[in-house]
């Protein structure tokens, strides 16, 4: 025997025209995706199992993938950079480790409807759960690479201080923004099948010009003033210096979480507002 | 007591792609007059257009119409994955569609896991899962295949798989698609027994199929859709006779009334 459905109410399916029901349709969809938590849970977990299925390794090439890169860049740029190893590599360890979660999370974020098409037509249900697919599925990622980090500390060892605490905030802000850029880039790369390639060379400009291999502080005493601006205004750089100069020590940087709370609140509203227009005409899209 | 509503629901898909405008898709779309544009001027083909009617228990509608009518859409818009352009539906009581072997299953994954991944899209917890992955075990008597991707399954055996997992002993609106009534001739005796039970119990059933006699024995009432809107609406006998040529009606009859008598 199978278990019995749980009751229901009845349900309205209008053409929604009005902004009050649109909302109420986009909050309930949230609301929905936060029940099938374990859905969310077991889409992500098999999908890092399937792409190591049969390797010996498993979802521990992640791993090992990443060390051998952070290993081999570290040592060569230490050196074209005149930084110290012992410095540059912590850095570039964390940069590159936090870079790949938000280039991964841009590009798959803008297929995350269009790749779950057969899902989307076969039945009923929140739209939400796929771009939090593809955040959980990248958490699962980002921990394995963790331990590259945690290795590099370990070899490397680096002095704390309270700003640590700070951590907590920045990735529960990851969190959310991670979700905001699927959805919006998601709903975007569903209607307009150009723009997944566009993300992707958007994001290969933004490695360059974003401090992840180079640090500002290489720049100052060169006085390369205009640089600076790539910093102050960069949407990247504030998110990413507020995980990243705690865990090398540095004090709490107060513009970094201006800039990346100021970027954040943007992409959310944006991200919501698309979604409560565009919520009912994904199926049509994918 | 289940209840579906349905009033004056359209459904329009955008055609987005730059070759829609061309002169031949134009040419086209005056002769068969399916084509529409919206607001905004983007050609649209109109799927279903200001359909209405309403279900209540005990209803066993069949759709009828030639391919591309609307039969799927207006099912898969039943269903809640299409939300009209116009129009509204109230939907009162648990939907169960029916509407494609896959069912949106991952062929990476191995039955098992698709079972589970089944489960979890109900919100079943975990005893609820471990039922759900037994009984499917047992009547779709896969066995060890369940342990192995779906992509290596033969599509007979897809077809089992997404039978058993879709077949909910007691769905309140059944929404089925006419893939459920094929399969291999073993399965289907056996598959036909569990389906007439489902048929029995569902408060409202709704089949979309070619097949005549499958629609008179199972129907109290038909709909037959052309270009996207209701062209009739009635019982099985009068549409039918209406539908098909002479010959076939009779024929159709025949069967149906055999059948009953067999399942008398």
């Amino acid at each position: 025997m199978r278990p019995a459905r749980p009751l229901s109410k009845p349900v309205v399916i209008a053409a929604a025209h009005d902004g009050r029901s649109r909302v109420v349709s986009a909050l309930a969809d949230l609301r929905e995706s936060l029940r099938l938590w374990p859905l969310v849970w077991t889409l992500s977990f098999y999908d890092i199992r399937l792409r190591y299925r049969g390797s010996l390794l498993g979802p521990f090439w992640l791993t090992l993938s990443t060390a051998v890169m952070i290993g081999a860049i570290g040592f060569v740029y230490s050196r074209l950079f005149h930084e110290n190893v012992a410095a540059y590599l912590p850095f570039l360890a964390i940069s590159l480790v936090l870079w790949g979660f938000i280039s991964v999370i841009t590009a798959e974020g803008a297929t995350c409807f269009s790749s779950s098409a057969d899902m989307i037509r076969s039945r009923r249900m929140a739209h939400t759960v796929h771009p939090a697919r593809v955040v959980v599925r990248n958490l699962l990622v980002l921990a394995h690479n963790l331990a590259v980090i945690v290795v590099v500390f370990f070899i490397y060892p680096q002095h704390f201080s309270w700003s640590l605490l700070s951590e907590l905030p920045a990735l529960a802000l990851w969190v959310v923004d991670a979700f905001a850029v699927s959805l919006l880039l998601g709903v975007i790369g569903a209607r307009f099948r150009d723009v997944p390639p566009i993300v992707g060379s958007i994001m290969q400009i933004a490695f360059y010009v974003t401090p992840i291999m180079w640090s500002p502080t290489m720049l100052v005493h060169r006085g390369l003033g205009f640089s600076l601006m790539l910093i102050d205004m960069n949407p990247v750089y504030g998110l990413l210096q507020i995980v990243r100069g705690p865990l090398l020590g540095q004090a709490l940087d107060t513009s970094a979480w201006i800039n990346a709370l100021c970027y954040s609140i943007v992409l959310v509203l944006a991200s919501f507002l698309l979604f409560v227009r565009a919520r009912p005409r994904i199926p049509y899209w994918v | 007591m289940a209840k579906l509503l349905v009033e004056d629901v359209s459904v329009s898909f955008p055609l987005y792609h730059g070759e829609s405008r061309s002169l031949k898709k134009t040419m086209f779309a005056a002769a068969s007059g399916r084509m529409g544009q919206d607001a905004k001027h983007r050609l649209t083909v109109e799927a279903l257009r200001s359909v209405s009617f309403s279900l209540d228990t005990g209803d066993r509608l069949g759709l009828i119409g030639s391919n591309g009518a609307g039969k799927t859409t207006l099912l898969r818009t039943m269903a809640g994955i299409y939300e009209p352009v116009a129009g509204r539906m109230v939907v009162d009581g648990v939907v169960t569609a029916l509407l494609d072997p896959g069912q949106g299953m991952n062929f990476e994954l191995t039955g098992n896991e698709n079972i589970r991944m089944r489960a979890l899209y109900s919100g079943y917890s975990g005893l609820q899962i471990k039922t759900l992955q037994e009984d499917v075990a047992v009547f779709s008597e896969l066995g060890d295949f369940l342990s192995l991707p779906v992509r290596t399954y033969s599509s007979g055996m897809i077809v089992r798989l997404g039978f058993a997992l879709a077949t909910d002993i007691h769905p309140q609106i059944l929404l089925m698609d006419e893939w459920i009534l094929a399969g291999d001739a073993a399965f289907l005796g056996k598959a036909r027994g569990r389906l007439e039970t489902m048929v029995g119990h569902a408060e409202i059933l709704v089949l979309s199929s070619h097949n005549p006699a499958i629609l008179m024995q199972w129907c109290n009432r038909l709909i037959w859709m052309d270009g996207g809107r209701v062209r009739a609406d009635g019982t099985p006998e009068e549409i039918l006779s209406a539908y098909l040529p002479q010959e076939q009606f009779q024929e159709a009859k025949a069967a149906a009334d055999r059948a009953a008598m067999a399942a008398a």
